[in-house]
């Protein structure tokens, strides 16, 4: 028989405002525990939520990037739960009023690019932080549980796919995706590893063209885009053999054990969790006035998708401006003002891409701002066409420009690296390098091209890389005699 | 000690007359003989008190005035967060809880000068009509201490009739600030929501509560209103327009105004005496040139059952927050969860919890819609119902409670007899808008009977002049007898 997937996915996207989303504490990973806290997100009696503006524009701007409409006005709910790093025992979240609505996100598993629908984009709080200590270090025999309120209060936007992606390989696409537009819209850090993205998938198999869904499992704890589209790919191959060996899919919600690659029930009672939604009477309900919403979609940045599309029709191949549109902020900034500095952009691609990236990589240039700019590099790449340094030669160039020792035409001359394009010099080499190897200057005659190379290759050497290739090839020619 | 006004003191004040310090005193001695029987007070706060009288009084003697309030004895009710002084709402679950801020409203005292004496009894978290509820054991009513003085703000209303202050905060869900004023012959004001701060009020009913005063006077009553209320930037639902001169009315009397008796709050159940006295006051406003007329507002007869789903629903996620975590009383068990409800069960008394289970039932899953769907629903026909009848009158007029002060324990069985005692206060807290107890005399047996004055939102000038044409036609200048309670 042959199956169809049926995967949604949540993502939990922390937001880097300067503020929390309901107090006036600062949003920062990794400082002493409870030292960003205050009465409201500690939960203190009498105290109250405002709302954070610069959060609700974060949203409304990865709701616009996401094709969503904005709702007109949205209301924040009562989520009611208890636990014990949930400083009121209830969440603000939202419920049938959410800010972002209906929107899409393309998403490219190998030559194949799909449309994915997204269901909604809701505001919320996050929760403070458990950490479960014992003398063993194991969960299951924790004797206490320290909370950090740091985090609580931060704001997160959580958005949430339709049951439209079809493999795991799409899943971790779509999650690739989203965070590449969170990342590019700059409201979040978008870093997997500190928890400011997080991924649940709902993931549930049908028999092909059976029209009703199959029983939905939720997945959990999936730390990197690896893991997710490894437990979704298991709680698919999970769930067919269950079926196809006559047994039936439970509702639960299973957490993924990266390290023995598989999903285990977390033994919840599903259905038990009744959350009491209400309307927040500590907040009134929020207005997206058009003149607003208009505001935000101005100070949008340009989207992955359409910066891909501006770079190949200036003439770079697809493969390329996908590498470029993923590079980070710095190298594709690097890149525009080169080309604005009249490089050929796939000079400047490769160069941006290539040996700068990896310069940049191991650290090279990392104590000062604007060690490169894209002037220097334009002039870089101008040296090169214009024939004044050779390609090798302008790898030492930049490391010169890196080093602070100047633009690049200053570093080829006190480097000494300009090439030599005088031809009574190179004749000069070459007559030398015949003289010394009269055996290969007789096989060239005979015909035998290959020893060209080579010839070559001994008069760069004599001229420490400064000959002009093209010249030496000629001159080595013409002593030939052909 | 003189029967002192916050205006008669605060003119004496600032001729030299009179020294804050010796107020405080006055106030202190009154607290000191009568607080074994009244139990107005958890918790007086002698050296605060002090500093801050000693302080109105170096700063109005150098002519730094900080408004009417300056040097002026006030009492606050126990669910109002006060910096460093403990704070419990009358609950076990907070015994010994000492807030680490003050409420917008306490700041706004404390930059006036006021000189808060301490903080009052009241049924804890507010949930209460008698101030019964209180884990500290009860308030009585200083015209009759075999009575109660009503509540939840039976604390500060009990301070202010006795004299242990000038005057009072309370806050008011479903009458918490009239229904105890009209118990015990002071003025209790509950203002339109949103324009008093409820940052650092401890929650019960987040749409319903408002902060208020309790005083001697109307004149007192705008007088405080005035120095608390405005927009805070620290409170969502905080009223950001303009807010109106308290003072532009008071004075100009009835003659011409509409005013609207209001057909469903009188009659069956209501004690004869207070249908009486209120009926003579409305005729005293009409013979003063008010024209009065009956008006109907059918939805009053649902109101009490739509407060009491969409009261216990909020104040069961409000109180989820008592969990025994972060703060408070916490109860040991072998679980963070079995910790979270032993702490709870044995930390909360039996009113807070039947509320908490109401609440948390009227939300669930499958509820939701015959429940706390159904009481909004009402709660908007409330609204329009006001509505209506506002644009035929000024003001509406009803009493306050439907009986005076009854005994002590006569209803702490009956949890409905007691819910019933709110019956005239709950339609302004579900619509938003201001509302006052003014006292208008004295039943058979010598026990204080209030005059309700509403008013559409921001109406508070109209109210306050509504408000201050009745107690002048009322002329109640009686006070409890302090001797028969003093010990």
């Amino acid at each position: 028989m042959s199956w169809e997937n049926v995967i949604g996915i949540e993502v939990h996207v922390e937001l880097a405002t300067h503020s929390k989303m309901f107090c006036g504490c600062a949003v920062s990973f990794g400082d002493e525990p409870n030292t960003n806290v205050c009465p409201t997100c500690l939960g203190l009696p009498g105290a109250l939520p405002v709302p954070n503006q610069a959060a609700l524009e974060s949203i409304m701007a990865i709701g616009m990037a996401l094709n969503c409409t904005v709702a007109p006005t949205s209301v924040f709910h009562r989520k009611n739960y208890f636990y014990a790093d949930l400083p009121k025992n209830y969440q603000i979240s939202q419920f049938d009023v959410p800010i972002c609505i209906e929107g899409h996100l393309d998403v490219t598993v190998g030559d194949i690019t799909r449309t994915v629908g997204i269901e909604r984009a809701h505001m919320e709080e996050d929760t403070g932080k458990s950490t479960h200590v014992s003398v063993g270090g194991r969960i299951h025999s924790a004797s206490s549980t320290l909370l950090d309120f740091n985090r609580s209060g931060v704001p997160l936007v959580e958005i949430v796919s339709k049951p439209e992606i079809q493999s795991a390989a799409e899943a971790r696409a779509y999650a690739q995706s989203l965070r590449s537009v969170v990342a590019e819209l700059g409201v979040s850090d978008a870093r997997l590893e500190e928890g400011s993205i997080r991924f649940d998938a709902n993931v549930s198999v049908r028999p092909a063209g059976q029209e009703e869904l199959g029983t939905k499992v939720e997945v959990k704890n999936m730390n990197s885009f690896r893991s997710l589209e490894r437990a979704v790919q298991y709680e698919i191959d999970r769930q067919i053999e269950l079926i196809e060996s006559s047994g039936t899919v439970t509702q639960e919600t299973r957490h993924w054990d990266e390290e023995a690659g598989v999903t285990r029930s977390m033994r919840t009672k599903e259905g038990s969790s009744d959350y009491r939604y209400f309307a927040e009477p500590d907040l009134v309900p929020m207005r997206m006035d058009e003149e607003w919403v208009e505001r935000i979609r101005a100070t949008l940045p340009e989207l992955p998708a359409d910066r891909i599309e501006r770079y190949v029709a200036s003439g770079l191949d697809a493969g390329m401006a996908a590498v470029l549109s993923g590079a980070d902020f710095p190298t594709r900034t690097l890149y525009e003002s080169t080309v604005a500095e009249g490089a050929d952009v796939r000079s400047a691609a490769n160069w941006v891409t290539g040996e700068v990236t990896a310069r940049l990589r191991r650290g090279d240039g990392a104590d000062e701002d604007d060690l490169l700019t894209g002037r220097q590099l334009a002039e870089l790449i101008e040296l090169i066409d214009a024939g004044t340094i050779s390609s090798s030669a302008a790898k030492d160039v930049l490391d010169g420009v890196l080093s602070g020792e100047g633009d690049p035409g200053e570093v080829a001359r006190s480097r000494d690296l300009l090439q030599i394009s005088d031809t009574s010099a190179i004749e000069e080499a070459v007559d030398e390098v015949l003289a010394d190897n009269p055996d290969a200057l007789e096989s060239l005659r005979s015909g035998e091209v290959k020893v060209l190379g080579f010839l070559v290759g001994q008069v760069m050497r004599a001229t420490q890389g400064k000959a002009d290739p093209k010249l030496v090839n000629e001159v080595i020619r013409a002593r030939a005699g052909d | 000690m003189e029967d002192f006004t916050i205006a008669i003191a605060g003119a004496r004040l600032r001729d030299g007359s009179l020294r804050a310090v010796d107020l405080l005193a006055g106030v202190l001695k009154i607290a000191s003989d009568t607080e074994a029987q009244i139990h107005a007070y958890l918790n007086i706060d002698h050296a605060g008190a002090r500093e801050a009288a000693e302080r109105a009084d170096n700063e109005l003697a150098a002519g730094v005035d900080r408004g009417p309030l300056h040097g002026i004895p006030i009492a606050l009710k126990d669910n109002m967060m006060t910096r460093g002084l403990e704070t419990t709402a009358a609950s076990q679950i907070l015994a010994g809880y000492v807030p680490p801020y003050d409420a917008t409203v306490v700041s706004r005292l404390r930059e006036g000068g006021a000189v808060i004496v301490g903080k009052t009894n009241l049924d804890e978290f507010a949930m209460g009509s008698s101030t019964e509820n209180s884990a500290y054991g009860p308030t009585y009513n200083p015209w009759d201490i075999n009575r109660i003085p009503g509540g939840s703000s039976g604390g500060s209303a009990a301070a202010v009739a006795t004299g242990s202050a000038l005057v009072g905060l309370g806050s008011d869900t479903g009458g918490s600030i009239r229904q105890p004023a009209s118990l015990t012959g002071v003025v209790g004001m509950k203002p339109t929501y949103g324009t008093v701060s409820r940052y650092g009020l401890i929650a019960f009913a987040s749409s319903l509560d408002q902060i208020g005063p309790l005083s001697r006077t109307v004149e007192d009553s705008a007088l405080t209103l005035g120095a608390i209320w405005g927009h805070d930037p620290l409170d969502a639902t905080s009223y950001r327009g303009d807010y109106p001169d308290l003072f532009s009315q008071i004075g100009a009397g009835v003659d011409g105004l509409k005013v609207g008796v209001v057909k469903e709050l009188g009659g069956e159940g209501y004690e004869p005496d207070v249908d009486a006295s209120v009926s003579a006051m409305v005729e005293q406003l009409s013979a003063s040139g008010a024209e009065v007329v009956e008006v109907s507002l059918p939805t009053f007869d649902i109101a009490l059952s739509a407060y009491y789903l969409i009261a216990p629903a909020e104040c069961s996620a409000n109180l989820a927050r008592f969990d025994g975590i972060r703060y408070g009383l916490r109860v040991e068990g072998e679980t963070a969860e079995e910790m979270m409800s032993r702490t709870r069960a044995s930390g909360f008394g039996p009113e807070v919890i039947r509320r908490i289970l109401l609440g948390t039932y009227a939300l669930s899953a499958g509820y939701y819609d015959a429940f706390y769907g159904q009481a909004q629903r009402v709660r908007s026909a409330i609204r329009d119902d006001f509505a209506r009848a506002y644009q035929q009158v000024d003001v509406l007029v009803s009493p306050t409670s439907p009986t005076v002060a009854f005994e002590a324990g006569e209803r702490t069985d009956d949890p409905l007899a007691m819910y019933l005692s709110d019956i005239c206060t709950i339609p302004c807290n579900l619509s938003g808008d201001p509302a006052i107890s003014v006292p208008i005399g004295l039943d058979s047996r010598g026990l204080p009977i209030g005059f309700q004055v509403m008013a559409p939102a921001l109406g508070e000038p109209m109210m306050y002049r509504v408000a201050s044409a009745v107690e002048d036609l009322a002329g109640f200048q009686d006070r409890p007898s302090l001797e028969m309670v003093a010990t």
